[in-house]
């Protein structure tokens, strides 16, 4: 006789959490996120948590922030947030449409509909679903469901609520729609949460997204966003994440651009313990641009593993990436940039660079393009550099006088200078300047540190 | 103001400067001389203070102290400037920004405040008049995209900034054509006074037409081999750097 122990992984525990919480899933949520969740439980209970086997998370091991015990908000919960307490956390103050969620559920905040254009929608996802579900049902989980990846099946398994924007034809948001996201527990927490930004042909807004936790716990924040840019609409979405050392964010973006339409982003990553960003933007109409930068700034164990991919699927369209990482201490990074020009994507441009400071000898940061041209006429182009602080440009600086320690800092900023001058927004790219240089000097992990205490 | 004294000093093993010994007093123009690799530019940067070297032996004082205990940054705060053979382009760091930055410095040693926004663009604007400079270079980012020329007066330009004490122009004059040359030779000597000193590092006695030295001295293979007045400039030029090899092989 033999007696075959099988141990329960992390992946068996969520899907037996989902078959257990069916109910309070389904509870007060609309039918439209109600009926992607059985298929995507079984998607991610086949495919489980990948390891370093998987091509896709070679470089980012997720397993380990599985493994901790988590609480589950399945249930809005009213926890009360001092809202002038927020801003003191590190988050940029800017003359803005005001959005707040809390563990990944919206929270009306200063009632942000009230100076928006006529036809804007902007709220949770949970009570647009419920109310407007026409607004919904054509979009939702239309790129997200096309993915393979497990984290992105999970979310959609347990996501109840998220924002949601709706920018009508032909509109303009003037401020931009500034989102921030709050994390905030006592025990550990697995946050889901559910994104969903329509912009119709024509119309413009820049959405700036701000996550940053409030508290030391641990926290697997697990977020996925669908963006859709109309014909011609200008979108730029702006992300800064700003987690403790303790917290692992899955952030996946999809994004569909219309003919002649504009996307700018540029994720920041300020802080965090483990982070992965996944970003797809695909084209589905011709003369589309798509500009997709990010920086990022890690240092003792801290993990930031940005994966892009550009689907060119029609001609004639634009796409530019620059992603950069400044490595500091025991810190590691990874960059993964795809680009596919489909066979009929003639008059392709398609150009990625990634750019990679290490500060200490054991920092390592792993960068991969990968190029897949199956049209002819195509112009595609890809970098990768990975170096050290220019000690040149250091030993002029200061033999002009200015002390090592701020000679570094300028010469980091200078490095970062080129990804924030990406963004167009120039009240945001301040306060960025100022994000990093508080980020350089220490005061974003004292920020964290301080909460821990 | 500067007593160099038997200063041996190698890289990567390899003894580059075989007992220098020099003094430059307040008010004085001093010519090192010399052809390529002779270790004049490893002599340049170790007054600045940059780290490549390992100092074999010797000693140098700069106005009573022991400059090489000094970091980069406290020299040229103390008054050494050096005007950079290769001038490194850096990306990204806006001229403006640095200059602010380097003339606080210099000022917070001073005991002084730092200036104002108003007040700095008013330096920054007087000195490019003296100099003669188009107000574009300021504009962008630290030698970004500069020519060859337009780094060389940049330099000269910061030096104008910073009103250093003991400047030392590393091959200020080479790559520079005959009206660039002239500005910063017309800049180096508006900016001379009694207080302060210079160390020319040329191997052309070109610019020592338009900045003359009161001595004149020969470095060859890491060590001086003539001192003398501006004539040996004239010397050398007519008779080549073959005359000092020979007369040392
Ligand atoms: N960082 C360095 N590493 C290796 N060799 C060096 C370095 N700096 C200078 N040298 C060597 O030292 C010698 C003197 O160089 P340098 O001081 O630049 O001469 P000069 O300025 O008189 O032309 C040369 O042989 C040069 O190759
Ligand atoms: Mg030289």
């Amino acid at each position: 006789m033999s007696i075959i122990s099988e141990k329960i992984t992390p992946a068996d525990q969520l899907v037996s959490l989902f078959e257990h919480s069916r109910e309070t899933l389904n509870q007060g949520s609309s039918p439209i996120l109600n009926r992607m969740r059985e298929v995507s439980i079984k998607r991610f209970a086949q495919a489980g948590i990948p390891d370093f086997r998987s091509e896709d998370y070679k470089y980012t091991n997720l397993k380990p922030a599985f493994e901790k015990n988590y609480r589950h908000e399945l249930v809005r919960e009213t926890g009360l947030i001092n809202l002038n307490e927020v801003f003191k956390s590190n988050i940029p103050q800017l003359d803005a449409h005001l959005v707040f969620l809390v563990n990944g559920w919206f929270y009306s905040g200063n009632n942000p509909g009230a100076e928006l254009p006529k036809g804007v929608v902007l709220g949770g996802l949970e009570q647009i679903a419920n109310e407007q579900p026409e607004l919904i049902q054509n979009y939702l989980n239309r790129q997200a469901g096309l993915s393979n990846d497990p984290f992105v099946a999970l979310n959609t398994a347990f996501s109840k609520d998220g924002f949601f924007l709706f920018v009508p034809k032909g509109v303009l948001i003037e401020k931009p729609v500034q989102v921030i996201n709050l994390l905030s527990s006592d025990e550990n927490l697995m946050a889901t949460q559910r994104n969903l930004i329509i912009a119709e042909a024509g119309s413009q807004v820049k959405i700036v997204v701000c996550d940053v936790t409030l508290s030391a716990s641990s926290i697997l924040y697990n977020t996925v966003s669908e963006i859709f840019a109309g014909e011609d609409a200008l979108v730029d979405v702006y992300t800064i994440q700003n987690l403790n050392n303790l917290s692992t964010s899955i952030n996946s973006a999809f994004c569909r651009q219309q003919r002649n339409s504009n996307l700018v982003t540029g994720i920041v990553s300020l802080h965090g313990g483990l982070i992965r960003n996944n970003l797809k933007v695909t084209f589905n109409g011709e003369h589309a641009e798509a500009n997709v930068n990010g920086i990022s700034f890690t240092d003792k164990k801290q993990h930031v593993d940005n994966n892009t991919l550009i689907e060119h699927s029609s001609p004639n369209c634009l796409s530019n990436q620059i992603y950069k990482n400044i490595l500091d201490d025991e810190s590691t990074g990874a960059f993964a940039g795809r680009i596919h020009v489909a066979r009929d994507a003639q008059q392709t441009n398609a150009f990625q660079r990634n750019n990679n400071v290490l500060l200490s000898d054991k920092a390592r940061m792993q960068t991969k393009p990968q190029l897949i041209i199956d049209a002819d006429d195509v112009k595609c182009s890809h970098g990768a550099t990975v170096g050290q602080i220019n000690e040149e440009a250091l030993f002029f600086l200061r033999a002009r006088g200015i002390g090592e320690k701020d000679a570094r800092m300028m010469l980091m900023n200078a490095f970062a200078h080129e990804v924030i001058l990406k963004i167009n927004l120039e009240p945001l790219r301040d306060r960025i300047d100022e994000l990093i240089e508080k980020r350089l000097n220490g005061e974003i992990s004292r920020f964290h540190d301080q909460l821990s205490e | 103001m500067l007593s160099i004294k038997n200063l041996r000093a190698s890289v990567e093993g390899k003894e580059i400067l075989k007992g220098i010994n020099l003094e430059v007093k307040a008010g004085e123009v001093h010519a090192i001389m010399g052809p390529n690799g002779s270790g004049k530019s490893t002599l340049a940067n170790i007054l600045a203070g940059k780290a490549d070297y390992e100092i074999l032996e010797g000693e140098v004082t700069f106005l009573g102290q022991d400059l090489l205990e000094l970091s980069p940054e406290v020299r040229s705060r103390s008054g050494i400037f050096l005007s950079f053979q290769y001038p490194v382009e850096i990306p990204g760091v806006p001229m403006v920004n640095f200059l602010k930055a380097s003339v606080n410095e210099h000022r917070k040693f001073k005991g002084l405040a730092p200036l104002t926004a108003g007040e700095f663009l008013k330096l920054l604007r007087a000195k490019k008049e003296m100099l003669h400079l188009d107000t574009e270079l300021t504009n962008r980012s630290v030698n970004e995209g500069f020519s060859g020329g337009e780094k060389k007066k940049n330099e000269i330009f910061q030096m104008a900034m910073l009103e250093p004490k003991l400047a030392i122009l590393d091959e200020t004059d080479s790559g520079l054509d005959i009206d660039a040359l002239r500005i910063v030779a017309e800049g180096v000597n508006a900016l001379k006074t009694p207080e302060n000193a210079t160390i020319l590092v040329t191997h052309y006695q070109r610019l020592l037409d338009y900045i003359v030295p009161d001595f004149v001295h020969v470095l060859y293979k890491g060590k001086i081999v003539l001192s003398g007045g501006k004539e040996l400039a004239l010397e050398l030029e007519e008779k080549g750097y073959d005359w000092i090899k020979n007369g040392n092989e």
